[in-house]
């Protein structure tokens, strides 16, 4: 495996002297390729500022960022940001294959945009809708659309802002489901930021927990469950609950308790 | 049927009205107010007595309607390219209307036709005198609201766009242009009737030929019925050409959930 993000000392602080804010303080952590990783941490706590500073959408007061060895200065060719808000994400004068192949406007000719947003849109279990608007859609739907869109840039590293915050239970389970699938099939390099705590563990390969502003990283978690995962079996297994109960410790605490029996909390080789 | 039905409420009140005014006119048989009739009949004797090889419009058509709408359309386009265009730079500068703000609003509360007295030293009897009262008069809303239209751009749909590396032609093309169509189109409603009472007046005042100055010329040599026709002609030019810019704001804004609310929003002036 080999390292996609690398992340290294990175602070950011807001405004200067008194009335300074450090939402992100001195993290260092990686993602290798290939993995699905979740950063979890409670609401405030500088998740947002994180992925913005590494999607090159702020430049961070401190630290550094590297895509694949190369150090992030702006925003990356290939990386794509999903946001949570898809209603204002989503350009609601564009269809949902105009929406989709956006991206691809100034890279790639007609015909190859064609194809791309057809493919990502049948990733998503989306085909036949292109032709509609946004506004056509239900939530979850529109959701899957912001993602075919990331899919289509083909990005080396797809960023995740709380991407199922906004939809309703069943169908965040839904796209839960689509996108380890869409994952899994396609070997895609993810870091999903959330603030729940069963959504980290059910979605990732790799739960980093984040502490309270400033951010730091109090554990770096790997998942030891199936590739395979599913709704209800998965989240009824011993492994799931105890790993949950572990992430819900240290988001409170800060500190972990005793090592609940049968989490491995060693790195995986 | 329905159609039928719709048709009528829309209007039986106007067609009552005329009856009415028919019927009044002719009772008091007043010289000012020639009934109707006799105006239909004068616009038929002044505009469509023509022979058929001349499409049976006369001299008046060719000579006076349409160099009024010459200029009515010369002078909107002119404040359509330059309000648009100044509006969307004013619009995304941070500080620019922090400087031109309050020369703007100084400016737009003169009433244009105060100044025709102006252009008409400066650039005396002539078509650019005539350009540049529509084009003064009729830039401000224009202009005003397309700096809204793209102040309404929200965060997301800016973040979405940086994190594709968006080229600035794409993103004012692709976003910021149409974040801002519906709010255009309201400044361009309202301009457009601006521009066709500004015509009216610039020659009236100095022309040789044109609507306005026919409007005049009739009331000069007391020719009554004729002076009401040039009225009826503005009042159904001014119908039409509305309709003609509704047509267009539908088609393309027919991205818009309720487009029926946005005009209902954007009638009157």
């Amino acid at each position: 495996m080999s390292t996609m993000l690398q992340v290294t000392g990175l602070s950011h602080r807001y405004g200067t002297g008194e009335h300074a804010h450090v939402a992100v303080n001195d993290l260092t952590f990686t993602v290798e390729t290939g993995e699905l990783s979740c950063i979890v941490g409670p609401s405030g706590c500088g998740k947002s500022t994180l992925l913005r500073c590494i999607s090159g959408l702020i430049t961070p007061t401190g630290g550094e960022v590297s895509l694949h060895g190369d150090r992030v200065t702006g925003v990356p060719e290939d990386l794509a940001v999903v946001f949570q808000d898809y209603s204002r994400s989503l350009f609601p004068w564009l269809t949902v294959r105009q929406n989709v192949e956006f991206p691809l406007r100034w890279k790639k000719s007609r015909a190859e945009r064609r194809e791309r947003s057809e493919e990502a849109l049948e990733w998503v279990s989306l085909p036949g809708v292109g032709g509609k608007y946004p506004w056509q859609l239900s939530g979850g739907m529109q959701q899957r659309v912001s993602i075919a869109r990331a899919l289509a840039r083909r990005p080396a590293l797809l960023l995740m802002d709380e991407p199922f915050a906004s939809v309703d239970a069943q169908t965040r389970f839904e796209l839960e489901d689509l996108l380890r699938s869409v994952q899994l099939q396609h070997g895609s390099t993810i870091l999903l930021v959330t603030h729940d705590i069963d959504e980290s563990v059910y979605l990732g390969d790799r739960v980093l927990v984040l502490s309270k502003s400033p951010a730091r990283i109090v554990a770096d978690l790997p998942v030891d469950l199936p590739a395979e995962r599913h709704q209800i079996t998965t989240r009824e297994s011993a492994n799931f609950v105890s790993l949950r109960a572990e992430v819900a410790r240290l988001l409170q605490g800060g500190t972990p308790a005793e090592p609940a029996a049968g989490v491995v909390s060693e790195k995986p080789s | 049927m329905n159609h039928f039905l719709g048709f009528l409420r829309k209007w039986s009140l106007f067609f009552g009205a005329v009856v009415l005014w028919e019927l009044a006119t002719r009772l008091a048989e007043d010289p000012f107010f020639p009934p109707p009739t006799t105006i239909l009949d004068k616009i038929a004797e002044l505009w469509f007595s023509a022979p058929a090889t001349r499409l049976f419009l006369t001299d008046d058509v060719y000579q006076d309607i349409l160099p009024s709408l010459g200029r009515v359309f010369g002078g909107w386009s002119i404040a359509v390219v330059l309000g648009v265009g100044l509006g969307t730079a004013l619009g995304r500068s941070r500080t620019g209307m922090d400087y031109v703000g309050p020369l703007f609003a100084f400016m737009r509360a003169i009433p244009p036709p105060t100044l025709i007295p102006v252009f008409l030293v400066l650039l005396s009897i002539g078509t650019s005198m005539k350009l540049t009262t529509i084009v003064f008069g009729s830039i401000w809303p224009i202009l005003l609201n397309t700096v809204d239209g793209v102040r309404s751009v929200n965060a997301t749909q800016r973040d979405t766009a940086r994190s594709f590396r968006t080229p600035q032609h794409y993103w004012i093309a692709m976003v910021v242009l149409p974040a801002a169509l519906p709010k255009i189109f309201a400044g361009l409603r309202l301009s457009l009737s601006i521009a066709l009472i500004l015509m009216v007046v610039s020659e009236m005042v100095g022309a040789t030929d044109g609507i306005g100055y026919e409007l005049i010329f009739a009331q000069q040599r007391f020719d009554f019925p004729a002076m009401w026709s040039w009225i009826v002609l503005l009042g159904v030019l001014g119908y039409g050409l509305n309709a003609l810019l509704l047509v267009v704001e539908r088609r393309m804004l027919s991205w818009q959930p309720s487009t029926g609310a946005t005009t209902a929003k954007t009638t009157g002036a």
